[in-house]
């Protein structure tokens, strides 16, 4: 890159950072920080005095039983809603990209979800198969199914997944979108013409072909399930019945506000960090390899 | 262009329909409850058409207060989300748009510190750090304010990588033209670059409202009072699936307040929205 042309002040362009500085540095690095000290400290129960003890609070929360099922089910959440909504988008896209006629109508009608909040989604959701007043869930039972999320596990874990991945696919099917239309038309032309039909056609050419777009959704929809979602269970499950639904995140929340160990619930945030930025670090790896070859 | 049968044609179609009724029904039945008397709600199956209380259950819940949320209007509840997704919107913006302007136009020392102090806040949500977060507002006596609700949201850097990326893309010639007429900074950055970055604030806007009015955690932590919950919070306050005295009808019409105005900015301003949420991702 050539050298820019830039103005020679000397003072403003610190003035010009200066907002943004001062509130990263008070609302993130210094809350940041104390993340990482608190999460070696440990206090006694009626908060009178404290200790340090370096990472016996890592070593405690990992081999807690209750964490290790919240990281389970973290694990069958976030996979559970990245795959299901990625699937229905998929499958939308696909379709609209073979319609002609109403295409914008029918973008307009499956974008709008994306500006429900996620609480309210969970919410929704709960109400209509909720057991006593859900009309689906009324139906659900008059096939003779037992449904009841606010007692089984299982079905309260469908109902999550359901609710975060219905807010979730409008945004997948936007990208989906995006990435057939960049599948060169003359490949899957030549294709037909070596009698390929459109089944075959979509899963040796097309389906290759968005595998990036493929590769960054799952990341987006897997930072999305971890941390977005604390709405849905928090309205809809409370991480209940049980800790069946107990995400990593409402578990740092549980355990910092409402339980108040305040040593454990900073080892939280501070793994949680780490998860973060390994799947950042995935996500821009990803980015750069779309430069090189893209 | 490949021919198709028309039965595909009339498959994808009817795929898309189906599609658009998953998509569409809990928040269409969201509506029809919203319309319905407490009893009817109370009573499944509920009917698939809207009932004719529409009047009755949207004025008493603008007007009359809900008790279970400390009978605060839902008038008042939309006044604090609005000015919290219009305050991260428009927050997040300025002062992202000053510090790329800073860092892409002008030569000081530290910049690249300053980038990369920046920078690293990409990756982590306010979710991985809010207790500690928390514990600053309690020192700093932000909680129940509007303040509070705003300004540790807007401690993020997509928005201003989004500009960094837009301004490195503007010639230099543009500077040097600029400078050569004697322009200074203010000039070059209202009369140039204002205009120039027009779309992408657009787009940066819808994105950032629509994020800033879904909130949850953080309004959910930083409010006590009920005069300062946001629409969403007050939503949840009002559910009680436990007991019985629920004011259904009026949460349904709570709901519905809730969703539609995000709903309009994304529908109406749906080029930018597409655009922000493509470029932003970036």
């Amino acid at each position: 890159m050539t050298p820019r042309v830039v103005f020679p002040n000397k003072v403003l362009p610190y003035l010009l950072v200066a907002p943004q500085l001062a509130i990263t540095l008070v609302f993130f690095y210094w809350p940041a920080g104390q993340a990482f000290y608190q999460s070696m400290l440990r206090q006694d129960p009626f908060g009178l005095r404290t200790k340090f003890v370096w990472f016996a609070n890592f070593r405690k929360v990992l081999a807690d039983p209750a964490y290790l099922n919240s990281i389970k089910v973290t694990v069958v959440f976030s996979l559970a809603t990245a795959i299901v909504a990625m699937c229905v988008a998929l499958l939308l896209a696909v379709m609209a990209e073979k319609v002609v006629r109403g295409k914008g109508l029918y973008r307009t009608l499956l974008i709008w979800p994306y500006a429900v909040a996620p609480a309210i989604a969970g919410m929704l959701w709960l109400f209509l198969f909720n057991p006593s007043i859900g009309s689906l869930a009324y139906m659900l039972r008059s096939f003779g199914i037992a449904w009841d999320p606010l007692l089984n596990g299982t079905h309260a874990m469908i109902l999550l997944v359901s609710a975060a991945a219905w807010k979730q696919i409008s945004y997948n099917f936007l990208f989906f979108v995006a990435g057939l239309q960049a599948v060169p038309k003359a490949l899957i032309e030549a294709a037909a013409m070596d009698g390929a039909g459109e089944t075959k056609r979509f899963w040796t050419i097309v389906f290759p072909l968005l595998a990036p777009t493929t590769f960054f959704l799952l990341v987006v929809n897997t930072v999305y399930a971890l941390f977005d979602t604390f709405g849905i269970v928090h309205a809809v499950t409370g991480g209940g019945p049980g800790k069946t639904t107990e995400t990593l995140v409402y578990k740092v929340y549980n355990d910092g506000f409402v339980n108040l160990i305040l040593g454990d619930s900073a080892a939280q945030s501070v793994i949680l960090m780490v998860i973060v930025i390994s799947l950042t670090a995935i996500q821009f790896r990803y980015v750069e390899r779309k430069v090189h070859y893209g | 262009m490949i021919g198709q049968s028309p039965l595909r044609t009339v498959i994808a179609h009817a795929v898309l329909i189906l599609g658009i009724l998953i998509v569409a029904f809990p928040i269409y039945y969201t509506f029809v409850a919203s319309t319905q008397t407490l009893q009817t709600i109370l009573r499944p199956p509920l009917p698939l058409l809207p009932g004719d209380q529409f009047w009755n259950n949207y004025t008493e819940a603008l007007f009359g207060g809900v008790g279970r949320i400390g009978g605060v209007s839902v008038g008042r509840l939309l006044l604090n989300t609005t000015v919290m997704a219009l305050g991260i919107a428009v927050g997040k913006i300025f002062i992202s748009i000053l510090s790329a302007y800073a860092i892409v136009f002008f030569r000081f020392p530290l910049r690249m510190t300053f980038f990369w102090l920046i920078f690293i806040t990409l990756m982590l949500p306010v979710e991985v750090r809010i207790l500690p977060t928390y514990k600053v507002m309690v020192d700093l006596g932000m909680i129940d304010t509007y303040a509070g609700l705003i300004i540790p949201l807007i401690a993020s850097a997509t928005a201003t990588l989004l500009f960094r990326q837009f301004f490195m893309t503007i010639p230099g010639e543009l500077v040097e033209a600029a400078r050569v007429d004697g322009a200074g900074p203010w000039r070059f950055f209202f009369d140039i670059l204002l205009p120039l970055s027009r779309t992408n604030i657009a787009a940066l806007f819808v994105i950032l409202f629509i994020y800033g009015w879904t909130q949850y955690l953080w309004p959910l932590l930083v409010t006590n009072s009920s005069n300062m919950n946001t629409i969403v919070i007050a939503l949840r306050k009002m559910v009680s699936f436990a007991d019985a005295d629920t004011q259904w009808h009026l949460v349904m019409v709570t709901a519905m307040l809730a969703i539609v105005p995000p709903i309009l900015v994304v529908v109406l301003m749906q080029r930018w929205f597409v655009r922000g949420l493509v470029d932003s991702e970036k």
